[in-house]
């Protein structure tokens, strides 16, 4: 029974992996370095996982990519130099803030645009109840003969 | 034998929700009574035998019979009880079956207390809901049979996945499902108003305790869901703008919209032909959400049964319901003439501003979801949409909604004067600024995120408080507080879930803008400093559990010399699944948690250790729980429990023939 204790908890332990997103050894000395490297990595995507940043996966090709922004980083690069990097080698799949450029901002627009037209609408329709007449209409058709209906009877 | 007689149960069911879909509709029309009569029988039938055929397939999960397949996929005999309960719906076949029983539920609820609707309206209403049912039906018989035996039943179950096999998750599907189900009720009665050519106040007001029943489960099942993340994923989050996050998150808020405007339809008649909009959309993105979730069209962290043909089926599903009920509304909408008049500055006009913002933002997280697939198919750019786009977009709607919140409510009907309203909220408003400037001023760093969410969480909070107490009217404050007490229902639930959403807006910001992490490497023994507390790494354990085998860290936290809490983060392993998890240990409390999960070990025989300080996480859940509280109470208002039972006394025969 210890026996194969034993080999299951050296089977957990292989199997189990790296269980964390950002591994104490990959962090940088130089606090700043690192708060620009968290930064950079929450907005970019796992390349293999399903809708992760790098900075919260625990995939291994995500540790690999923390490690190379990181890498980057010290070797100088800015920010930007360092997206365009990433992005020349892995494609623009592989940031989670899309680019506004193209028929990007068609998306970036839609909330602002989408607003304007319904908030214009809006604007119409509540003019349009405001002035509206409180006639007081007459019965409908059904309503008439329900009502002679009733006084015949 | 009984799994058997479960299919046999659900092809039966299969068969009535054909029938009930053609002859109310048929009686409805010729004025038939007989034909509409059988509507409500039938939808009780229908009911229980889905009863039955999942009341089978659970009883197959319970005594672990292999020989059913689903059972084999998703148990195992060492699984807890609980979890074979669960394990039902922890998978594409079963939860099909869980929302088909939901529909038939929901079709029998109209059928039990739907007494007091127009005969032909019932008839009307239990068909169309009978229709939706049918197609799910057929969806689960034909391409998802939950029933399906295997010729060589193996020894035991390959285990339901580990993630799934915890208290949050567990019941997170039912409610989900509850809520999206239960906006096929409102859409439901919006097509039956459409073929009736009528809506009026009492429409309104049946519409909307299913609409807001569907919200407050919707609510509960997103916050089930939110707080699961929270604990489970290992690292606080609580909302990723993923894909089947976001197929929640849009009939949410459209329900949201509709139970606003259906209380317009209900007091003044007026919008009536936006409300039935919304609620044909409400349901439509429902669908949406379970094509996204079941196709595997979008890639997302939850999804599961990723098969494109039960995609096409379902599109098949969503075209011809939204495509009919749309075309029907193109046809019908000029029938419905608005009564109420009202002036631009008024409560009806600040109920249009909400479903505004409502209902564009819902717009705006659905073109964020669909965008990559759009993006790809038309522009050939392969990109990605994640939360830097929807926290961009969506917090501008979320911040006016919470601006314009307080004033709308305190508008009266018909004509306001915004000076008037804002009288007893100047006091609030410049409370709340200050608020939020003096905690400007008082953090490091120069993030305006909870300085704004402070204000915003106040105003709303205080506001919400301010609207009730005006409620009662002039007087003495101990005649005031009398009348607190004899209020609606309905102003306390408006109130409350109002309050809920303030504390909500506020939690998000705090979490947002306060959080702290520290990662690192503990030898045992070893201690560190965080937020004022020292942790110390006693010991790592094995623990072995029911089907799992577990790493649990014991950390002991201490603050100012006095034990705080002794926490114990696990990562687990389960050997049949092969999968590992983590648990995180967290020690709530009502301004903070301390949140703690275990790494790896090290080399060099440390372990990794991660900690975060969680300001005000405890109070998202809260604020959620408020609002589902808000809509219970709103629920339970005596207008419908009156209504309810004024059918008891009319007996059958004093309604008139149409």
């Amino acid at each position: 029974m210890t026996a194969v204790k034993a080999i299951l908890i050296t089977l957990m332990l292989a199997l189990s992996g790296p269980a964390f997103a950002v591994q104490p050894d990959e962090i940088l000395d130089d606090p700043v370095l690192e708060e620009r490297a968290r930064d950079l990595s929450s907005g970019l995507r796992c390349l293999v996982c399903r809708n992760e940043s790098i900075d919260e996966s625990n995939a291994d090709l995500a540790r690999d990519m923390r490690i190379l922004v990181r890498e980057r980083l010290v070797a100088g690069d800015t920010d930007a130099e360092v997206i365009s990097f990433l992005v020349d080698r892995f494609g623009e799949y592989v940031l989670l803030r899309p680019t506004t450029q193209g028929s990007n901002i068609a998306l970036w627009l839609a909330a602002p645009a989408l607003f304007l037209i319904a908030f214009g609408g809006a604007l119409v329709y509540l003019r349009g109840r405001a002035r509206a007449k409180t006639e007081a209409r007459g019965l409908s058709a059904d309503e008439q003969k329900r009502l002679d209906e009733l006084l015949s009877e | 034998m009984i799994v058997e007689l479960g299919h046999f149960a659900l092809i039966l069911a299969f068969a009535v929700a054909l029938a009930q879909t053609v002859i109310p509709l048929v009686g409805a029309h010729k004025g038939w009574r007989d034909w509409m009569g059988v509507a409500s029988p039938m939808a009780s039938v229908q009911f229980a035998l889905t009863a039955f055929a999942y009341a089978a397939l659970t009883y197959a999960f319970v005594v672990s019979d292999f020989s059913v397949k689903l059972v084999v996929d998703n148990s195992h005999t060492l699984k807890p009880l609980i979890y074979k309960l669960s394990g039902v719906w922890g998978n594409h076949e079963g939860s099909l079956l869980l929302w088909v029983l939901i529909l038939t539920l929901f079709g029998a609820s109209a059928a039990w207390f739907g007494g007091n609707l127009p005969r032909s309206l019932q008839a009307r209403v239990l068909a169309v809901q009978s229709g939706v049912t049918a197609s799910f039906m057929a969806f689960t018989i034909f391409t998802s049979n939950p029933f399906t035996r295997l010729a060589q039943p193996p020894f035991d179950g390959t285990d339901l996945n580990p993630l799934l096999q915890d208290p949050g998750l567990a019941f997170h599907p039912p409610f989900l499902y509850l809520g999206y189900v239960g906006l096929s009720m409102a859409f439901s009665f919006a097509v039956a108003a459409l073929i009736e050519g009528r809506v009026d106040a009492a429409w309104g007001r049946w519409v909307r305790p299913w609409t807001l029943a569907a919200w407050v489960f919707l609510t509960i099942g997103i916050a089930l869901g939110s707080w699961w993340a929270y604990y489970e994923l290992g690292w606080g989050g609580y909302w990723f703008w993923d894909p089947v996050e976001n197929a929640s998150l849009m009939p949410w808020l459209f329900a949201a919209a509709l139970l606003h405007s259906a209380i317009v339809v209900e007091k003044r008649e007026a919008l009536k032909s936006w409300t039935i909009l919304l609620a044909i959309l409400g349901f439509g993105f429902s669908l949406m959400g379970t094509f996204i979730v079941r196709s595997g069209l979008l890639t997302s962290v939850h999804a599961f049964a990723s098969d494109p043909d039960r995609g096409i089926f379902i599109l098949i599903i969503i075209a011809g319901f939204l495509g009919g009920a749309l075309t029907l509304f193109a046809f019908r909408a000029n029938a419905l003439e608005a009564k109420g008049v009202f002036s631009t500055v008024s409560r009806e006009s600040a109920l249009v501003m909400n479903n505004v913002l409502l209902a564009v933002s819902s717009f705006v997280v659905f073109i964020g979801t669909m965008w990559p697939l759009v993006s790809e198919m038309v522009f050939d750019r392969v990109l990605s949409v994640g939360p830097p786009f929807f926290d961009a977009a969506f917090t501008p709607f979320a911040v006016a909604l919470a601006m314009i919140l307080p004033i709308g409510a305190m508008l009266p009907w018909k004509r306001g004067d915004i000076a008037r309203a804002m009288k007893p909220l100047w006091g609030i408003m410049v409370f709340s600024l200050a608020m939020g400037a003096l905690v400007w001023a008082m953090q490091t760093g120069s993030s305006a995120i909870v300085p704004v969410g402070v204000a915003l969480g106040l105003w709303v909070v205080f506001g919400a408080a301010a609207d009730l107490w005006m409620r009662t009217g002039r007087g003495t404050i101990g005649n005031r507080l009398a009348r607190l007490g004899r209020l609606p229902r309905a102003d306390w639930g408006k109130a409350t879930a109002h309050s809920g959403l303030g504390m909500t807006v506020f939690a998000v910001a705090a979490l947002t803008g306060w959080q702290s992490e520290d990662i690192r490497v503990l030898q045992i023994g070893e201690s560190f400093e965080k937020g004022g507390y020292t942790l110390t790494l006693a010991g790592v354990e094995r623990v072995q559990g029911p089907n799992y085998t577990s790493t649990m860290g014991i950390i002991e936290a201490e603050r100012d010399g006095e034990p705080v809490s002794i926490l114990r983060p696990e990562k687990r392993f389960y050997p049949i699944a092969g999968m590992p998890t983590t648990e995180a240990a967290i020690n709530y409390k009502i301004h903070r948690d301390l949140y703690v999960t275990l790494g790896d070990p090290q080399d060099n025989g440390g372990w990794a250790v991660r900690t975060y300080i969680k300001p005000f996480a405890n109070w998202l859940w809260m604020g959620c729980a408020l609002m589902a509280l808000g809509g219970l109470l709103s629920l339970s208002d005596r207008r419908y429990r009156v209504a309810a039972g004024a059918k008891k006394r009319v007996s059958p025969n004093a309604v008139p023939a149409e």
